[in-house]
């Protein structure tokens, strides 16, 4: 039986789905920014960028943008009423001190026991660069991972040990992917559902670490 | 009379010392003070240390005082950028120090400097590369970071309004860096796009009290707010 991958646009949705009203969440860089497109209408959520924000609106119209009010990705966005503003030192204590609920990040590789890997792929002649990465991997009460199942040269980017530096020890919960999503627990890694057509022998193949079925 | 309030941005910036560390506000081009950067270049203090978020993009502020060789070392959270490439060539080349700091702990070393706490513990960046060689000490069942406080000589930060005792106000996220760096400095340079008579300022929206800041110059909105 053959199978469709989630597309990036599917990927965010499912990421939506699990993020409850009243949750305060941060979405990286990256994939994770198509989350917010996700969001149920109705739902009220509060969106944290870490240069001092929280109540984070959708980008301006055309015309509109106010480069005093950028997300982390530096791209303009808005504010929603009630929305604040706040210094960069209690932005980070948000995270830090436990009160951000969710935090959705971008991955290279995630270990079988919550490893992530995502700020730099070690490569001798790369420029590091780690902004908040760090941070939000340790910070946020949950963090959730989205990327790719694999690699483009088709390696399973979930792994028994990050190959890649580290960003954060055991701190990932679950994984979205465009294959699956996975819950990491003390007991390993949990399959929660995946996409229709693939069998799970071969989701656990193309993983290449053991999976448990729900 | 106390009156902080400098005629230029040249008499601000006078005094500023070989050597010095500098803290910049700002992330990208939010709160990043581009007159006092650019006066910084025509004041001529060389061998700097940097503290800011970035490091410079295109061929403004930062990226000109990398560019034009005063600067010695940088600590930042996020040198790489599309059009960083002032310090992409400068770092290659072996002619700048890099000191990698995860944001969070660029912002609490700043802060621990300003309230003059010694060191702390943090969880981010445990178990990763930059905290090789640094002590660690799990408390409560948690692994924690020893680091250490980021001090300056000078820091110089973008504002909204200030008034002749130094309170400032800012402007949306441009505020970021702003209220902390002006802590951890012993001579805060404020730029602000409007100064106020004293009382001008509701006391209860002050973000800086006048108490950590030296120095306020005015310099002129640009007409349309523009990236980076």
């Amino acid at each position: 039986m053959s199978y469709i991958r989630r597309t990036r646009d599917e990927m965010a949705a499912r990421v939506a789905r699990d993020i409850p009203e009243g949750a305060y969440v941060n979405l990286g860089i990256g994939l994770p920014t198509l989350v917010a497109n996700h969001l149920p209408r109705g739902r009220e959520i509060f969106l944290h960028s870490e240069n001092g924000i929280l109540g984070m609106g959708p980008a301006p119209a055309k015309g509109e943008e106010d480069w005093d009010l950028i997300n982390a990705g530096k791209q303009p966005v808005t504010l929603l009423p009630g929305g604040a503003f706040f210094h960069h030192a209690d932005s980070f204590a948000m995270m830090r001190g436990g009160h951000l609920d969710i935090c959705v990040l971008g991955a290279f590789q995630v270990a079988v026991n919550g490893d992530l890997a995502n700020w730099s792929t070690g490569a001798p002649d790369a420029i590091p660069a780690v902004g908040g990465a760090m941070d939000l991997a340790v910070g946020a009460k949950s963090t959730y991972v989205m990327m790719e199942h694999q690699t483009k040269a088709g390696e399973s980017k979930i792994v028994e040990r990050c190959s890649y530096p580290l960003t954060g020890v055991g701190c990932v919960k679950r994984v979205y992917t465009d294959l699956a999503t996975l819950a990491i627990g003390p007991h390993g890694v949990t399959a929660l559902d995946w996409v229709d057509g693939l069998q799970f022998d071969e989701l656990v193949r193309i993983s290449g670490v053991p999976l448990r079925e729900p | 009379m106390i009156n902080k309030l400098y005629a230029s941005v040249a008499d601000a910036l006078a005094g500023v010392p070989d050597g010095a560390t500098v803290m910049t506000g700002g992330f990208g081009g939010a709160g990043m003070p581009n007159e006092l950067i650019d006066g910084l270049i025509e004041q001529g203090a060389r061998d700097l240390v940097i503290v800011n978020n970035n490091a410079g993009n295109g061929e403004q502020g930062l990226a000109a005082l990398l560019k034009a060789g005063r600067v010695r070392k940088i600590i930042c959270s996020f040198p790489r950028q599309a059009d960083s490439h002032h310090f992409d060539s400068l770092y290659r080349a072996g002619k700048l120090e890099l000191e990698l700091v995860p944001q969070g702990n660029l912002a609490e070393r700043i802060r621990a400097a300003g309230a003059g706490v010694g060191a702390f513990f943090t969880p981010t960046g445990y178990g990763t590369d930059l905290a090789k060689g640094k002590e660690t000490r799990e408390i409560n069942g948690r692994m924690y970071v020893l680091e250490y406080p980021i001090h300056a000589d000078v820091a110089l930060i973008k504002a909204e309004r200030g008034d002749r005792w130094g309170n400032l106000t800012y402007r949306k996220a441009a505020r970021n860096f702003g209220p902390i760096m002006a802590t951890a400095a012993k001579c805060t340079i404020a730029q602000v796009f409007e100064t106020v008579e004293l009382g001008a300022l509701d006391p209860e929206v002050v973000v800086t009290p006048g108490i950590f800041v030296k120095r306020v110059v005015k310099v002129a909105r640009q007409g349309a707010m523009e990236a980076a």
